[in-house]
């Protein structure tokens, strides 16, 4: 989901060429990169579009999830959904602090997703309406999170590696839930097992392109690499992902919906057919089947919390008054 | 609505250990820090204790003065025990 961080950022940055040399030089020496140093104004403008879409992707990734909590088929599946929606919140919480480093206020980015103007994944522009759509979240879209925010943990600036390995650690725990959910399912009734392959049907291709666009067209992917904002690019973030599905896949005996799906020997590696990506755009563009969705909830939970918000507030101020007074009297 | 106040976190991972500075908050007030920091920063055991400080509160070093605030102590090797030459004979010191 983050590789799309990158779509429409803008890295032109005008500092002089001394500048930017002894930039380069600290980010070639793997030195991280802190909020008070200097940096390219490009730089901190492509992190803070990047750190605040992959932080909106926790908070609107909730709502897929959410949608099964009351209805999980027993205590212990509810129990884990209800702990990892949890953990998707807090992602976004560390996700937000870390772009605020950068000087950009939450209500600033808050107001860019309930605008449409910041975008988070496209993955979580598609509905949830079985179980078995639990189960494959947590395998590949959580499975696809970790591959993309794993290299992330060693990224240049720093708030954001950081960040990232609070994220990995709990990650672990998402994708096996899920394939647990998957496993289940695949071994039980033939409905069941016919429920986790549509959701696998339905899930593949858009987890595949979380990654973002082919290399051959992503523009920015390059500027990024320099600056170690990426590691690695959204072909081989892919490729490394569908090596690692497709054997998972085929030990619960499901079937990944890619009849061009083939095995290289030449580079130990799948190839995958062709992927839709006008489909991609016009999710990403807004016309999803879920985009005016989750951003109608997402502008209901912040409306209907204003009160709550205001309230607490006006309740530190009274209480710090309070405190005030007392010491004056004393 | 402005943002509410933030506040920088620290967690203390067991006894015996300084606390540590994790991330940050907004919060209304240090009770509200307090209890978002929890469950924020601390929802598998991450610690013990927790502070919250009002991140106006810090006041830092300024990073284009780290050569002049940080670099005498790097020449000073003789601040090093391995800088003094005692004969193996002598035994561990
Ligand atoms: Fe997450
Ligand atoms: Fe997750």
């Amino acid at each position: 989901m983050y590789a799309q961080g990158l779509i429409g950022a803008d890295a032109a940055t005008t500092e002089d060429a001394a500048f930017l040399e002894r930039f380069q030089a600290r980010i070639d020496a793997e030195e991280k990169i802190e909020p008070n140093d200097p940096m390219p104004a490009g730089y901190r403008k492509t992190l803070i579009r990047q750190i605040g879409q992959h932080a909106h992707s926790e908070i609107v990734g909730m709502l897929p999830e959410g949608n099964w909590i009351t209805r999980a088929p027993s205590l212990r599946r509810k129990a884990a959904l209800l702990a990892k929606v949890q953990d998707e919140g807090g992602h976004g919480l560390y996700l937000y602090a870390a772009a605020e480093t950068l000087g950009v206020t939450r209500d600033q980015m808050t107001e860019e997703l309930l605008s449409g103007k910041a975008k988070y994944s496209s993955i979580f522009n598609y509905p949830t309406p079985t179980w078995a759509d639990i189960g494959a979240i947590g395998w590949l879209v959580d499975g696809a999170a970790i591959m993309n925010q794993i290299p992330l943990c060693r990224c240049s600036y720093g708030p954001y590696a950081r960040a990232m390995i609070r994220v990995c650690k709990e990650e672990s725990f998402h994708q096996r839930q899920g394939y647990e959910i998957m496993m289940t399912l695949a071994r039980g009734a033939p409905a069941q097992k016919d429920m986790a392959q549509d959701a696998l049907n339905r899930w593949w291709w858009p987890s595949l392109v979380m990654f973002g666009p082919p290399d051959s067209d992503s523009v920015h992917g390059d500027q990024s690499m320099a600056w170690k904002i990426k590691r690695f690019t959204n072909d081989e973030l892919r490729r490394k992902f569908i090596n690692a599905t497709v054997p998972q896949a085929e030990f619960i005996d499901l079937t990944v919906p890619d009849p061009d799906l083939r095995w290289n020997d030449d580079t130990q590696s799948y190839e995958h057919g062709p992927i839709d990506w006008d489909e991609f755009w016009r999710v990403v563009k807004g016309h999803g089947q879920m985009n005016r969705d989750r951003i109608a909830a997402r502008r209901k939970a912040w409306e209907d919390g204003a009160w709550v918000r205001d309230a607490a507030v006006a309740h530190g101020e009274k209480r710090r008054t309070r405190h005030t007074a007392a010491l004056a009297a004393e | 609505m402005t943002d509410a106040p933030l506040w920088e976190v620290f967690i203390r991972p067991r006894n015996g250990l300084s606390h540590v500075h994790c991330g940050s908050v907004h919060a209304a007030d240090e009770v509200m820090a307090i209890q978002a920091a929890r469950d924020v920063y601390t929802r598998r055991g991450e610690g013990n204790s927790i502070w919250v400080v009002p991140s106006d509160a810090i006041t830092a070093s300024d990073p284009a003065l780290k050569e002049q605030n940080f670099e005498p102590a790097m020449s000073k090797i003789y601040r090093h025990p391995s800088f003094y030459e005692i004969p193996e004979d002598v035994g561990h010191m």
